[in-house]
């Protein structure tokens, strides 16, 4: 209350009092109250929608708040715009992020900073701050030529430039491999330890519980638990989260039937400058067998994807053979290989996976024909009937069938895409990242949904960056590193830490020798 | 310093009445035009809005110029909803024509009916051919279809320019650049006595109905546009990005090319360096303001013909310039993009001091 707060070293790093922000559909935030201690690691978990990000973009003056106050040091301070976020100490690294894809990874820090440096005094700065973490970036590639995982690496780069005394991290672990995340842990912990307050949005609950030493659980928009997560359980946050624990996964013993996908010696050369070569990838996966492609971002799964999905079309002329249930693919597009029951679910959601500007009925048809009459005749009563009757099965949160693919929050889009793939019976299916970003409850649903696929028969193979959604679902687990793909490992022989291992390339060559000979 | 600022969801409202406030606004900065330029502004906008409206003779006039608008306007729609950026049509509209004309100066006293139907083919084929140069050349080099297209035009007015000096200029023409005039047989049945317009009015509106339904009830129609809104979702899909490419330059070549034997077969009835009208031009304007939408674009090319007419009027009875007509239309784009923008985003004042 007195002016002396500032000097108050007593006085919260973060205090929220009431915030309130009304959009016109929702109420995002319901006077929430926050209070972040210097040198606190806090935790902020809830739910997809539970209004985390409207509450963080708040603090990081991206949204302005319709109520509340915010004090930062002990003073109430009005946070107008990032600029003003950052002059104060506060760095946020997005879920989302916000890279121009022309600009080069040192042009694009340099945007958010003030004018004081030269360019390569910027990515002389980025490759210091790279070392000293273990994010290894290169400051001149184009950002269009990063994975999802190395565009995050950029973000978080950036936010730590600014020596902040409070850093936002909005799920920052998806794309690490679980060295790679005990390295950021220490990072982290040492950032708390000099002083730093850390808010950190994450589903993760383990994490949470290794790292943060309070927590605030946020559901519809209000606080529903104030905790310390490291005397809590899983059960316990989930409680707070959703209200119930997510029901626990049915994983049924399964005899694998026939190989569906076979992939023998496949090369392919880059399409664009700072791609990944495919070296000689062989992998098989038989009918009711969800196979695993664990790996770090950025180390050919999207090259991989794009010639088992038939985008990259250059399969034929490149080394090797792709053959679905016995007969060559190489040579087919996306809808020849779907006609023979190979469906895919991209990781990109929203601009490949869907069309953002048109109706959830309407992006039926990307990959699906049933409501289709004569000669391509669109039959929209049958196609509104079918998004609907999707829409309910799969529980999507959605306006209904009209409403657009981009009104809806990414674990529910994530769910209508994967639903239509599922339901479209496929023999094989291919999903990357099926729950990159989507909450706890959407993400059970999704891995059992997977899991229910694989009972009826259908042969799934599954690339991840989370090693414990492909140690949950996964009968047999590759590694992809730099382009080659390490022999196939039953998961009852794998563990996180030889996964680890094997994620910087190091596998025993004789074992795959093994394996090939076994094929 | 003033920001434009996204709104959170643009008004349904607003987003269809755009095109009635841009048009409001274009009357409202024509009566300040005619103002300033000393002419009575009720007069003028008579001469805009009610002289091509009074008699039966002016509806078709009207119907003349609309014509080739809406037909141009809906292929360049398919292109423009396709992510092909077609500026060209000007140039598919003159080969059209020149191919149409072509057939059209084979034909004798004596010729058959069939005589119609073979140039409106050869007036499509040829602006197909034209607008196929574009899609050749951007989907072997890629070649910006932009540059390319527009490029054209101006290439295919020269192979017109030659056509009527040289090899087809009337012996008995004393020595004007233009063709002979043609037979009567070639002439495009008219809608009905006492009138211009032809039949080529029924082709049109046939047109924006084939191209709705191609457009909402087909899957090759939405493939075409998944190219537009979102490739990599086509590319994912299995929509091949070439065949899009191809399908909508083809398709507003054809309608071009038809446009153009319209025109030459149907008011003109010979070739003369006068055939390029700017339509090509001004049919990009009236896809837009229909909304890149069969039925607006109906409406719209009804409005830009209305400018075009009300501009020849104002010009020969006022006195007014002839440049006039390209002002209005200009004028109308204008403002259209602006109430679009701020449909979509709101103006906002940013003291300096804030930011």
């Amino acid at each position: 209350m007195s002016a002396s707060a500032a000097t108050d070293p007593a006085a919260p790093r973060l205090a929220l009092r009431g915030i309130t922000k009304r959009y016109p559909a929702v109420l995002a935030n319901d006077r929430i109250d926050l209070q972040v201690l210097p040198g606190q690691a806090h935790a902020v978990l809830g739910e997809n929608g539970a209004g985390k990000s409207t509450l963080m973009k708040i603090v990081y003056g991206a949204v302005k708040p319709d109520e509340g106050q915010i004090r930062f040091n002990g003073q109430p301070v009005q946070i107008r715009n990032p600029q003003q976020a950052r002059a104060l100490g506060i760095s946020m690294v997005f879920q989302h992020f916000s890279l121009f894809d022309t600009l080069t990874v040192a042009e694009n820090v340099w945007l958010g900073l003030d004018k004081s440096l030269s360019l390569p005094e910027v990515a002389q700065r980025i490759r210091s701050k790279a070392s000293e973490y273990g994010l290894e970036i290169e400051p001149e590639r184009p950002v269009h030529t990063l994975s999802v995982g190395e565009m995050q690496r950029v973000e978080i780069i950036r936010a730590l430039l600014g020596e902040p005394q409070l850093l936002i991290l909005d799920e920052p672990t998806s794309v690490l491999t679980p060295q790679a995340v005990d390295k950021l842990f220490e990072v982290l912990r040492l950032l708390v330890s000099q002083g730093c307050s850390l808010l950190y949005i994450s589903h993760k609950l383990h994490e949470i519980r290794a790292l943060c030493t309070a927590c605030t659980v946020l559901r519809g928009g209000r606080v529903t638990g104030v905790c310390d997560p490291r005397e809590e359980s899983n059960a316990s946050l989930s409680r707070m989260m959703i209200g119930a624990e997510p029901p626990p996964l049915q994983v049924h013993q399964r005899q694998p039937t026939a190989p569906v996908l076979s992939v023998r010696g496949l090369s392919l050369p880059k399409a664009e400058p700072f791609g990944v070569d495919l070296d000689r990838v062989s992998l098989q996966v038989r009918g009711g067998e969800v196979v695993g492609i664990a790996g770090v971002s950025g180390n050919g799964q999207r090259e991989l994807m794009w010639a088992l999905s038939g985008e990259d079309a250059r399969a034929p002329e490149a080394g090797g053979q792709l053959l679905l249930h016995g007969q060559d693919i190489a040579g087919m597009g996306p809808g020849g290989r779907r006609r023979l029951g190979l469906h895919f679910v991209p990781e990109e959601r929203l601009g490949r996976g869907a069309v953002p500007s048109m109706s959830l009925a309407h992006n039926l048809l990307l990959t699906r024909s049933e409501s289709l009459g004569m000669a391509g005749w669109i039959r929209t009563g049958a196609l509104a009937e079918q998004a609907r009757g999707l829409i309910e099965r799969f529980r999507v949160k959605a306006g209904g069938p009209q409403a657009l693919a981009q009104s809806l929050s990414g674990g529910n889009l994530q769910k209508f895409i994967v639903g239509r793939e599922i339901e479209a019976r496929p023999k094989m299916l291919i999903v990357s990242q099926p729950t990159w970003g989507v909450d706890v409850g959407a993400a059970a649903q999704i891995r059992g949904e997977i899991l229910a696929l694989a009972d009826a028969g259908c042969a799934v193979l599954v690339v991840s960056e989370e090693l414990d959604e492909l140690f949950e679902i996964c009968d047999r687990l590759h590694v992809i590193a730099k382009g080659r793909l390490s022999p196939g490992i039953a998961r009852d022989q794998a563990s996180v830490e030889l996964i680890g291992e094997w994620m910087s390339g190091l596998w025993p060559e004789a074992a795959a020798e093994g394996h090939h000979a076994q094929a | 310093m003033l920001r434009l600022e996204p709104r959170p969801g643009a008004s349904r409202l607003w987003t269809y009445a755009s095109p009635l406030l841009a048009i409001a606004l274009t009357v409202g900065l024509g009566v300040l035009i005619f103002l300033a330029l000393d002419k009575d502004p009720v007069r003028a906008l008579q001469m805009f809005f009610w002289e091509p409206l009074k008699s039966k003779y002016a509806i078709g006039e009207l119907m003349v110029k609309a014509t080739p608008l809406l037909l141009i306007a809906l292929g360049l729609s398919l292109c423009f909803r396709s992510n092909v950026w077609n500026i060209g049509a000007e140039g598919q509209f003159v080969i059209g024509a020149v191919c149409a004309g072509g057939v059209a100066l084979l034909a004798a006293k004596d010729t058959g009916g069939w005589i119609v139907p073979a140039l409106l083919l050869a007036g499509v084929l040829g602006g197909m051919a034209w607008a196929g140069l574009t899609a050749l050349l951007r989907d072997r080099f890629n070649a910006n279809e932009i540059l390319v297209s527009l490029m054209l035009v101006y290439v295919a007015i020269m192979v017109l320019t030659y056509m009527v000096h040289g090899p087809w200029k009337d012996p008995a023409g004393f020595n004007f650049p233009q063709s002979k005039t043609f037979e009567s047989v070639t002439k495009i049945p008219r809608l009905m006595s006492g009138s211009r317009a032809n039949i080529g009015v029924m082709l049109a509106l046939a047109g924006a109905v084939v191209l709705w339904i191609y457009l909402f009830r087909t899957r090759a129609g939405f493939a075409q546009q998944v190219g537009g809104l979102a490739p990599a979702a086509a590319r994912y899909a299995g929509f091949s990005s070439r065949r899009a490419l191809w399908v909508a330059l083809l398709v507003s070549g054809g309608t071009a090319g038809l446009a153009g034997a319209l025109e030459v077969a149907g008011p003109i009835g010979q070739l003369t360096p006068y055939v390029p009208a700017g339509y090509g031009f001004a049919a990009i304007i009236v896809a837009f303001v229909g909304r890149l939408h069969p039925g607006g674009m109906v409406l719209s090319a009804i409005l830009m013909s209305m400018f075009y007419i009300g501009g020849e009027l104002a010009q020969s009875r006022m006195g007014l310039p002839r440049s006039i007509t390209g002002v209005f239309q200009g004028l109308l784009l204008f403002c259209l993009l602006a109430c679009d923008t701020l449909v979509a985003y709101r103006l906002r004042w940013m003291p300096k001091g804030g930011r």
